[in-house]
Parts: structure tokens; C-alpha cells; sequence
């Protein structure tokens, strides 16, 4: 296979062959369909289709409370769900005018990027499988549980995390988190760099990846594409560090960029990002002041319950929290947070009733997806495989 | 989170910050209101000059938003005008962000489609379309994007019951569902930025 993209017809006068790669797929990750026009092996034109894991999530914010939406962002994003979590919870933050304390904010910290090691684990161990290396495969997927025991311990699930709440979190790390954490970075990290030397020199695993899928930088951002397929290109643009949230601003951290913004690049940006995230999980964990994991403020923060029950007005607070949901003033906010595919945006619109009269999520792998035709035209139909386990699509956050 | 983005309450009335400010001196009258609520610089501009505006804010060496982050639309029903779309801007080179809203009086009039200025508005209009029926003007490919063909109504107006039911699509017969031929157009050039 040579990775050269053909821009003229090949010789042999075949005639144009329409083939539907998915919706169900193997290597498609979920549910997406793409119709190919095809001259041999080549791609001559591509269509993605999406839409089949639209959930109405947008809509359905519209009926709930702005806590009652939390475990709606968790489907989002479900390889780092708490990414999505925060983002929301700040976002919330942002429309009611509260911050978490800052024990809650290193720990919120801390979960983000837990979740994206466990992102970047999901997506490089799924390329590597898709063209061929099964190993790698098991061995991050190992990695990954590792992890997702760790946010097993926190949050009590391993997916549907719901973990953040306005102003605070659901609750505080358990006894012994932080050095059972470290033991786990450190498998994590033996588990990645034996998964390196595995494939980082394997001719068919270069071969299939370097100079496929190649978006310059100019046209990635045209694109609207953030995140590691940006940094692919060689831009250095990351939310954690353009527009600092949470306590960011007080970590030292490195942003790995690529140079070609081939899939070979995307899959070493998102190699090196799960080493940038131990460090900062590393400084953060050092850092963690103690504290509260949550705000006292009685507009968003449920009384403890022996106010409930001995004065009148924590029975009140705690009536109207859960009978009418906190209301924000009127207004309009955007919080953006560095998920694991790129800027995670929400946009929440308040009328100051309990509920949010829009509540907008800004997926970052949509733009992906709509620059697949012109990733892919011109390559090998079998290339659709690792561009498309490039782009890391999740299909939850992407259709919502 | 830094102060600026947590202090900042309601409409803060007074002098319009920097960005807002130029586009009042470049575009008089185009401005219709502004404001920097929680930190987050946004102008409302009319629908008229709005290709104009997008195109200054994208090459102006004092704007330079190259990324087109988001375009969404609210449902304000019974306000008049109803909607208004929404778009975030970003500037990678300077850093600023920006927020821009268009109000829209009826939906099948629309606003004009800046897929010739960022080619990321594409899908993301497209589901605007899709959600809110409101018709981008020029854009090149306007279709439903997560719903499917045969939808009816647009499900994010305010005023569509949530839970209602749609028909189930008929049966179609093999040979129909893959004569693609007519959807097809040639691959769409790279629009200039």
C-alpha cells in the first residue's frame, strides 16, 4: 500500500463502484455510515451520514433542572465522561454567579485528566488494533481499567459518572485515593511505553499510518478542528492553556504538537498528551489543599440535613431546590473546557426560571466527521480505517 | 475560572468593550445591542450586513477570528423576533473570543450562510436547520444532518411537544434506497478559508 493520494482516474477503465461502509461497522465505533464512490480501491467521493445515536439531549436539558442534567452529560463523551461533568458544572457555575471551593477544583482537576488518559488510551489502543497490532489493543484497554477503577472509587461507576454538581462535587476522594492513584500512574505509564516499543518502529504499523489522512494546518482550522487533530497540524492551541478554567493557570505543563497532521501524528500527540496529563496529575495531587469539596451557597447547595429538619429556613432551601431546581439570573454563558477530542463547549441561555432555556453543547468531533471526505478522497478505501480511528469519534457526543 | 468571568453580572451598561466597539466604528448602525455579561464579549447584529461584519471580524488584522467554534440557535417564542442564531469566535493568533448573534424574525427567511467564510459552519448549520427550520441563505448543501429525510417539524422549537411521536418511514424497496445518483454532486471545493 503506498501512501501516495491519487488525484487522477486510474488506468483500467472501471467504472465508479458505490459501497456503504457501516452504519455497523466494526471499524466504524459505533454508528456511522459513510457512502463511498469508489474507482478500484480508490475513494473518488464520500458522504458521511450521522444522526444514528441522536438522543434529543438538548431538548431534553430543556425539561430539567440544571441539576437534573448532570447525568445527561455523562453520555456525552463515554470514554471520559468527566470531562463532560465538569465542563457543564462550570459552565453552570459561570450562569449562577458561584465557584467551587478550590480542594474541588484541584480535584475536578485531577478527574479530568484521569479521564483523559483514559480517552487517549481508548482511541490509540483502538487504531492500533484496527491495523493489525491486537496486543496493544488488550495491553491499553488494561491500562484503561486500571483507571476507570480509580474513578470507580470516586464516583461509584465507571461510566455514568455524574460526579460534579453546581458548586462543588457529589463528594470528596476516598481515604488512600492519592498514593493508590500514583501506583496506578505508574502501571499506566510501564503499560504505555511497552506499548511503544511494540509498534512505534513496526513497519506496517508506520506504513499504514504515516502520510494518511493529512489535514494542513490552514485547513484544520478552517475546519473548526481542536483538540489533538489540531495540535497534529502543528498548532498549539489548547483551551487548558488559551483560556485557563479551574486552577490550570497554577500547573506546569507542556502542549505536544505534530508537524504533518497525518494520522501517525494525531497518534503521537495523544502518546505524549497522557504524559503531560500524569504531570499535571502529579502537580495537582501535590497541590490538593484541604478544604471543602463543595460551596455553601444556599442557591445551589442543598442544607445539611439536620437544617432540614430543625429550622425553617433549610426546609425551605431544600424544598425549592428540589421542587423548582436553583434559578440563575437571567442571561447567557459559554464554558469551554479541553475535553478529550478538543474545546467541549456548553452554552447555557436562563430566563431565571429552574430551567434552562437552551443548553447548547459544542461537540468537537462533528468537525472531524465533516472533514472526512476530504481526509479520505483519494486514499485507499482501507485507510478509511485509521483516519477514521484518528478522529476518535464518540457517538454520544457528536449526535447527542 | 478567573474573577473577570465570575464578577461580571447582567447586562453591564456603560462603555462597550474593545471588539463591540470597533465593529460600532466600522459598521454604524449595525451594532443593535451589547453586552459582556460574565465576561463574555457579545454584539447583536442586524441581519443585513452580517456577511459584511463576519467577513471584517474573520481578516481584520485587529480581529483575526479564524476559528468558527460553534453556530446555534435559541427559541425565544413568544418574544418577536423568535430566534436568534448564535456564533462563537475564536481567535487562535490573538487569543479573544467573541459572541455574535443574528435575530431572526421568521425561520424560512433565515440568515445568510458564512459557509463561504468558514467552511466548519457547514454541518453546524445544518443542524440548526434541522433543529429549528431556520434557512441559511446560500448555503450549499442545506439538509437535515442528525434527523433523517421524512422528519416532520423541527424538534428543538419551542413550541414541538416533547414527546411526540413521529410516523415510522415506510418500507422503501432495496433498488430505491441505494439509487444514490441523483443526491450525488461533485466533491465540493475548499472554500478560501
Amino acid at each position: 500500500m503506498s501512501n501516495v493520494k491519487h488525484t487522477q482516474p486510474l488506468d483500467f477503465g472501471a467504472e465508479p463502484m458505490l459501497i456503504e461502509v457501516g452504519p455497523s461497522h466494526p471499524a466504524t465505533h459505533g454508528i456511522t455510515r459513510f457512502t463511498c464512490r469508489l474507482d478500484g480501491e480508490v475513494i473518488l467521493e464520500m458522504i458521511p451520514h450521522i444522526g444514528y445515536l441522536h438522543r434529543g439531549f438538548e431538548k431534553e436539558a430543556e425539561y430539567a433542572t440544571y441539576h437534573q442534567i448532570i447525568p445527561y452529560t455523562d453520555r456525552l463523551n463515554y470514554v471520559s465522561p468527566l470531562i463532560n461533568n465538569v465542563g457543564y458544572a462550570l459552565a453552570a457555575e459561570k450562569l449562577f454567579g458561584v465557584q467551587a471551593p478550590p480542594r474541588a477544583q484541584f480535584a475536578r482537576v485531577i478527574m479530568s485528566e484521569v479521564s483523559r488518559i483514559t480517552d487517549h488510551l481508548t482511541c490509540n489502543a483502538a487504531t492500533a488494533m484496527e491495523v493489525g497490532a491486537m496486543t496493544v489493543f488488550l495491553w491499553f484497554v488494561k491500562a484503561r481499567e486500571y483507571l476507570w477503577e480509580m474513578v470507580e472509587e470516586v464516583t461509584g461507576a465507571r461510566l455514568t459518572t455524574a460526579w460534579t454538581r453546581v458548586g462543588g462535587n457529589a463528594n470528596d476522594f476516598p481515604d488512600g485515593f492519592l498514593p493508590a492513584l500514583e501506583e496506578r500512574l505508574v502501571k499506566v505509564e510501564a503499560v504505555l511505553k511497552e506499548g511503544e516499543t511494540l509498534i512505534m518502529r513496526n513497519k506496517i504499523f508506520l506504513d499504514r499510518l504515516k502520510d494518511i489522512g493529512i489535514l494542513s494546518r490552514e485547513r484544520a482550522i478552517a475546519h473548526g478542528f481542536t483538540g489533538p487533530m489540531l495540535r497534529a497540524t502543528g498548532e498549539p492551541y489548547d483551551v487548558r492553556r488559551a483560556d485557563p478554567y479551574l486552577v490550570y493557570d497554577q500547573l506546569d505543563f507542556e502542549i505536544p504538537v505534530g508537524t504533518v497532521g497525518d494520522c501517525f501524528d494525531r497518534f503521537t500527540v495523544r502518546m505524549e498528551e497522557m504524559r503531560q496529563s500524569m504531570v499535571i496529575l502529579r502537580q495537582a495531587c501535590d497541590k490538593l489543599p484541604p478544604g471543602d469539596f463543595h460551596c455553601r451557597d444556599r442557591r445551589v447547595w442543598m442544607p445539611d440535613k439536620y437544617e432540614v429538619f430543625n429550622s425553617i429556613e433549610g426546609l425551605i432551601d431544600h424544598f425549592k431546590i428540589v421542587m423548582e431546581g436553583p434559578k440563575p439570573p437571567p442571561g447567557e454563558a459559554y464554558q469551554a473546557v479541553e475535553g478529550g477530542n478538543g474545546e467541549l463547549g456548553f452554552y447555557l441561555v436562563s430566563d431565571g426560571s429552574g430551567k434552562p432555556v437552551k443548553c447548547r453543547v459544542r461537540p468537537p468531533c462533528l468537525n472531524f466527521v465533516a472533514a472526512m471526505p476530504e481526509m479520505t478522497v483519494g486514499h485507499y478505501v482501507a485507510d478509511i480505517v485509521p483516519i477514521f480511528g484518528s478522529i476518535n469519534m464518540i457517538g454520544g457526543e457528536l449526535e447527542r | 475560572m478567573t474573577d473577570t468571568q465570575t464578577t461580571g453580572h447582567p447586562a453591564a451598561a456603560g462603555a462597550p468593550p474593545a471588539l463591540t466597539a470597533l465593529l460600532q466604528q466600522t459598521f454604524p448602525g449595525v451594532v443593535t445591542a451589547h453586552h459582556a455579561q460574565y465576561g463574555d464579549e457579545t454584539a447583536v447584529i442586524g441581519r443585513e450586513r452580517m456577511l459584511d461584519v463576519f467577513r471584517f471580524l474573520r481578516d481584520d488584522p485587529r480581529c483575526r477570528f479564524n476559528l468558527m467554534v460553534d453556530v446555534t440557535a435559541v427559541d425565544y417564542l413568544p418574544r418577536v423576533p423568535r430566534f436568534e442564531v448564535v456564533y462563537h469566535l475564536k481567535s487562535l493568533p490573538l487569543g479573544h473570543r467573541l459572541r455574535v448573534k443574528v435575530p431572526v424574525a421568521a425561520a424560512e427567511a433565515g440568515v445568510d450562510s458564512i459557509v463561504s467564510l468558514w467552511v466548519a459552519a457547514d454541518w453546524y448549520e445544518r443542524e440548526c436547520f434541522d433543529m429549528y427550520g431556520i434557512a441559511f441563505q446560500g448555503h450549499p448543501n442545506l439538509k437535515r444532518l442528525l434527523l433523517y429525510e421524512g422528519f416532520e417539524g423541527h424538534p428543538l422549537r419551542k413550541d414541538y411537544p416533547k414527546g411526540l411521536a413521529q410516523p415510522l418511514v415506510e418500507m422503501r424497496p432495496v433498488r430505491e434506497r441505494y439509487d444514490y445518483h441523483d443526491e450525488y454532486q461533485p466533491v465540493r471545493q475548499p472554500a478560501e478559508n
